[in-house]
């Protein structure tokens, strides 16, 4: 009961300050609102991309978005493992297959079957490379055979990277957008690797044209 | 009763009345012309008009909650600006330090500086101490690559969005004989002569506009705009000559000042915005943009305006 109070509390205030920080601003697609059920798919460059996303969505969306993130970073203390697990209600898979118990498409699909949407960041990793996005994990691809019914959302989160850089413990406030693409689903016969490619261009295609390098 | 009190309540009936007026033009203007919410200009207007109403509410309840709700009301502008100001520049990995001191620790000095008011410290802060000491936290990281242009712009976006900005409240800080604890009244003056300058431009332009007055900055200022926008504005503040201590004719000549400055540091500003290839600093406002995008002319003639207060009425 005051666990839940907590997090209540927690998730309003991280929130909070995530806006004044970045006073983030949701750009919808034309088509409008994702379904209520989506596969949200971002670009990660931040820990706190989920945040933004979840700070942007509605929040008919947000309380059935649920962000996938590693185990082994969440469970670290105990601090991470209430945000992670009781402020977010993270999806937690173990990202080393040597350490897996479970199979993390398995646990996805599970939380999907419950209703549940999800956040996850295909790239498997924060990108702190000069590329703008690393090679997708097959994961979205997996997902999408197993419930070819759920739209899947390209997102993109813009500047984000820039608000905390890596190393830096401080944060800067600079406005953030996130762009919300066209809901895709899985098309009959397609494979895995023209799959991953449509969904990465997807995700690209939201990107702002890149004018100046951000190093 | 006080008689500022009673001022300030007679310029909020005047401003809400014009709203009235003006949110009355707007709903009959998208009866006749936009029902279905089709016509871009019309739905803008309205949102400009209804951003307007929260914008006037805003400053009245800092007015009301005095000299500390004035002070907290403005550091919010420069932070909101600073932030829009911010994104917009060139920054490396290697600002990060000099930028996040910007936003954590020259903001809230330069107006803990006016609260206490030091003024002497206060007016030299940014231009001095903020100056050599930003190029000198960003030196440290080593990144030479584009180094006097990213600091500079750094500089630019605080002596705009942090000190230019806050001679708004400085104006409390200034002692002028016969005019005790009516200074807040200078800024509703500012604030209106400088506002309703812009509108003026907008509307006179809109009506009369034929002659681009700066084709390649800013497309729809027009000379006529201009010129009617500035007389008017002048005449307003020339006709508000009993909140300030002027008698009208230095009214009318330091709210002509006022204009001008406002007119060309929006000239400024867009031509920033060009630069980088933006219609809008932001997405603060609805209707208007970004809240420089509201605020650039303010913070073009708000320092003036003070000096000039400053140097001819008051004693400090």
């Amino acid at each position: 009961m005051i666990r839940d109070l907590t997090a209540k509390l927690a998730s309003i205030a991280i929130m909070m300050f995530a806006r004044a920080l970045t006073a983030a601003r949701a750009i919808w697609h034309e088509t409008g609102l994702p379904p209520k059920q989506s596969i949200y798919f971002a670009n990660h460059s931040s820990h706190g991309d989920f945040v933004l996303i979840w700070a942007v969505l509605p929040p008919w969306l947000r309380e059935r978005a649920r962000p996938v993130a590693g185990a082994e970073y969440w469970l670290k203390s105990k601090l991470s493992a209430f945000i992670g697990r009781d402020v977010f209600d993270a999806v937690l898979i173990e990202r080393d297959p040597a350490a897996r118990t479970q199979d993390p498409v398995e646990q996805m699909t599970a939380v999907l079957n419950d209703g549940s949407s999800l956040i996850l960041f295909p790239e498997g990793t924060r990108n702190q490379t000069e590329a703008r996005l690393l090679p997708f994990k097959s994961g979205l691809y997996h997902l999408a055979c197993r419930r070819p019914d759920v739209a899947l959302v390209p997102v993109w989160i813009n500047n984000l990277n820039r608000v905390m850089p890596k190393g830096e413990f401080v944060p800067i406030p600079l406005i953030c957008t996130v762009t919300f693409g066209e809901p895709m689903h899985l098309k009959a016969q397609e494979t895995k690797d023209e799959f991953i490619a449509r969904a990465e261009a997807a995700m690209l295609a939201l990107a702002p044209p890149s004018t100046e390098d951000d190093a | 009763m006080s008689a500022a009190t009673l001022d300030m309540l007679k310029l909020l009936l005047g401003v809400g009345g014009i709203l009235v007026l003006a949110s009355s033009i707007g709903y009959v203007l998208k009866q006749r012309l936009s029902p279905d919410g089709s016509n871009g200009a019309i739905e803008n207007l309205n949102a400009r008009i209804k951003a307007w109403w929260a914008m006037v509410v805003l400053i009245a309840i800092a007015f009301v909650a005095g000299r500390v709700g004035v002070l907290l009301l403005f550091a919010f502008c420069s932070f909101a600006a600073l932030r829009e100001f911010i994104t917009l520049i060139n920054t490396r990995r290697g600002d990060h330090w000099a930028i996040a001191a910007a936003f954590f620790v020259v903001l809230p000095i330069n107006y803990v500086l006016l609260w206490a008011e030091q003024y002497g410290i206060y007016s030299i802060f940014v231009p001095v101490y903020a100056f050599l000491l930003m190029p000198i936290i960003a030196v440290m990281r080593g990144d030479t690559r584009d180094f006097l242009l990213r600091i500079a712009e750094v500089q630019w976006a605080l002596m705009i969005c942090v000190f230019c900005a806050s001679h708004v409240p400085a104006l409390l800080t200034l002692q002028i004989p016969d005019y005790e604890g009516r200074n807040v009244l200078l800024i509703a003056f500012l604030v209106i002569v400088v506002q309703s300058s812009d509108v003026l431009q907008y509307v006179w332009g809109k009506l009369f506009g034929r002659t681009k007055i700066a084709p390649t900055l800013s497309p729809s200022k027009t000379v006529e705009g201009f010129i009617g926008g500035v007389a008017s504005a002048t005449l307003i503040g020339a006709s508000l000559w009993w909140i300030t201590p002027f008698t009208p004719s230095q009214a009318a000549l330091m709210s002509f000042l006022i204009t001008l400055m406002g007119f060309f540091g929006g000239l400024v500003m867009s031509a920033i915005k060009r630069d980088r290839g933006v219609k809008d600093w932001g997405h603060l406002i609805e209707g208007h943009g970004g809240l420089i995008d509201r605020l650039d002319s303010v913070v073009f003639s708000a320092p003036i305006f003070f000096h000039l207060t400053r140097y001819w009425w008051s004693l400090t």
